[in-house]
């Protein structure tokens, strides 16, 4: 990696830290203590599929929402307070600040998802009493869930290389939500003719199709994940993402920093 | 093929130029609905030499820090170019060679000094060694050695003007940009800053600051230009302009009232305690000389009127209609 990137990388996961966002970690093992006690209460065998349902589905949202609000205010944030203007009049390029920003923040979500998952581990731990063989497919759909941040953090990083943070969010979590129905629309694109299903054909294809990259009721059912599926999702995340910060740097590149 | 004499002096000209502004230009577009230009800076043609200590002289709005920010690649021209150290303004090896101070500048206020200084010391292509000594250099350099673990969220403005004039300089750049360096600091701050900025001349650099305090600016530079509702209006040496003589004289003598037969010569007089300070034409010096000499007035000092910054300033300032055979 370039080393500038890096830099700016290094600077954005200490801000991340400092400003306490890893503190939500604290939350997400108060929400999974309270679920695991509860689910060792009233479930009767079925702990393990309800605990890998809701740690895996809260360690997803947990990081949305945190890719979304951090990834909003990336660049944006360095522009109102002005920050940026001595990292650019530097011998930093436009692309560099963009790309080392988006690593910054991913590589937070990384460290963020890895203390979220080993929560989930402990729960059902807690809950099941052992690990089982087909746990190891819990760690594909970890996998798969940053990948999900990947592109979120990118999409969130495009918006907001040319729209306010607030509409930024809007865009990003929409799209969020409609990429998790992405195959729903694809079905739906399949099913109608003419111009309209020309129309939903392009949205399918063009929206990020997070829903493939959510395997937690599959593997919560103790299912395995292809070998196929995880080349075809790393493939397309990242292609997504670089899509998406590609945009980024091409509208940053050209925006006058007023 | 041999160069023709006058495109080797040219070349030559380039060569030693600090920075050579080429009608550079920038129009916004401003409006929500219906979006309209606004001239933030008219072509502007400047030329700086290195080691000369410059002042960009101009009201709030008038276009210094669009100057700037056009300089830094903050913000792109809409025509014009300009060449810094001898390289396009937009080549990325110059940015290695100047060093930017932005008007109340904000820093990552989750860093403290040392570790600001020291990634920005990274970003600048700092080699690694050496570079702790040079933050530690800079931080004591600017009186911030004890407040150097301490988060920039804590400091006041005047210390994180410190920290700016630090990080400008962290990379020992041959070129300094300082956007309003005496803004909001108070008077030992911007006395600091002054001292600075002499240093920086003493070492050899080139200094391009923007201010309005006018007394700043007499004080530090070598030349001055004054920009106005974007456009430059005049560039002048600070001695030059501040030795140009105005046809009259002060005469500072001791006197109850100011004496009747002064006041024919057409003195414009003030009484000042049990002094007199009288301003007139050049060509009664000698009658204004004899009336002391019969009235038995001590005389304080007597010395040729010149003109200030201050009077060249709004000189330049004026309509332009007003300007009309005002030279630049």
């Amino acid at each position: 990696m370039n080393s500038r990137v890096g830099f700016i990388a290094f600077n954005t996961f200490r801000e991340a830290v400092r400003d306490r966002v890893l503190y939500n970690l604290i939350a997400f093992a108060l929400l999974l203590s309270a679920a695991s006690i509860l689910v060792g209460e009233i479930s009767i065998d079925i702990e393990r599929l309800v605990v890998v349902n809701l740690g895996l589905t809260a360690v997803s949202l947990f990081g949305v929402v945190i890719a979304i609000f951090i990834g909003i205010g990336l660049v944006s944030k360095e522009i109102d307070k002005r920050t940026l203007y001595t990292v650019l009049s530097r011998p930093v390029r436009r692309w560099e600040f963009v790309v080392g920003k988006f690593f910054g923040l991913t590589g937070t979500l990384v460290v963020n998802t890895f203390f979220m998952a080993l929560g989930v581990f402990l729960a059902l731990l807690y809950v099941a009493h052992k690990f089982e063989k087909m746990d190891v497919w819990l760690l594909a759909a970890i996998y798969f869930i940053v990948l999900q941040f990947l592109i979120v953090c990118a999409l969130s990083l495009f918006f907001s290389s040319f729209s306010t943070p607030l509409m930024s969010a809007v865009f990003t979590f929409a799209l969020f939500v409609i990429g998790s129905l992405a195959e729903d629309l694809r079905g739906f694109a399949r099913m109608t003719q003419g111009a309209a299903g020309l129309i939903a054909t392009v949205v399918a294809y063009l929206v990020p199709n997070f829903s493939a990259l959510n395997v937690i009721t599959q593997v919560a059912h103790g299912d395995s994940v292809s070998s196929r599926l995880i080349i075809y999702n790393t493939l397309y995340a990242l292609f997504y993402s670089a899509m998406a910060i590609s945009g980024a740097v091409l509208i940053f590149q050209r925006r006058d920093l007023k | 093929m041999g160069k023709t004499p006058a495109k080797g002096l040219d070349h030559a000209r380039i060569a030693m130029a600090a920075i050579e502004i080429l009608d550079l230009e920038k129009e916004y577009m401003v409006g929500f609905w219906r979006k309209r230009p606004k001239m933030a800076l008219r072509p502007l043609r400047l030329t700086i030499e290195q080691g000369e200590v410059f002042g960009f002289l101009g009201p709030n709005g008038a276009g210094k820090t669009t100057t700037l920010k056009l300089l830094m690649g903050l913000v792109f021209p809409t025509a014009g170019s300009a060449r810094i150290l001898g390289m396009a303004f937009d080549d990325p090896q110059v940015k290695s060679q100047i060093g930017f101070l932005p008007e109340q500048p904000y820093f990552y206020d989750h860093l403290s000094p040392r570790e600001l200084l020291n990634y920005y010391g990274q970003l600048s292509g700092m080699p690694a060694k050496g570079r702790s000594a040079r933050v530690e250099q800079m931080l004591a350099r600017v009186g911030l050695s004890d407040s150097a673990n301490i988060q920039l969220r804590k400091f006041s403005k005047g210390m994180l003007q410190r920290v700016g004039l630090a990080q400008a300089i962290l990379h020992d750049p041959k070129l300094v940009f300082l956007d309003e360096p005496m803004s909001g600091l108070d008077p030992m701050g911007r006395r600091e800053v002054r001292d600075l900025i002499q240093q920086l001349r003493h070492e050899g650099k080139t200094v391009f600051f923007s201010t309005h305090i006018l007394s700043d600016a007499e004080a530090l530079c070598d030349r001055v230009g004054v920009i106005h509702q974007g456009e430059l209006r005049g560039v002048g040496a600070v001695a030059d302009l501040t030795s140009e003589k105005q046809g009259k004289i002060e005469i500072i003598f001791y006197a109850p009232h100011v004496p009747a037969a002064l006041t024919s010569l057409g003195a414009e007089a003030r009484i000042s305690g049990d002094m007199v300070n009288a301003v007139l034409p050049e060509e009664q010096q000698d009658a204004a000389l004899d009336i002391l000499r019969r009235e038995r007035l001590r005389l304080i000092s007597l010395a040729p009127v010149r003109s200030s910054l201050e009077e060249y300033y709004v000189q330049k300032l004026r309509p332009t209609e007003n300007r009309k055979g005002a030279g630049v």
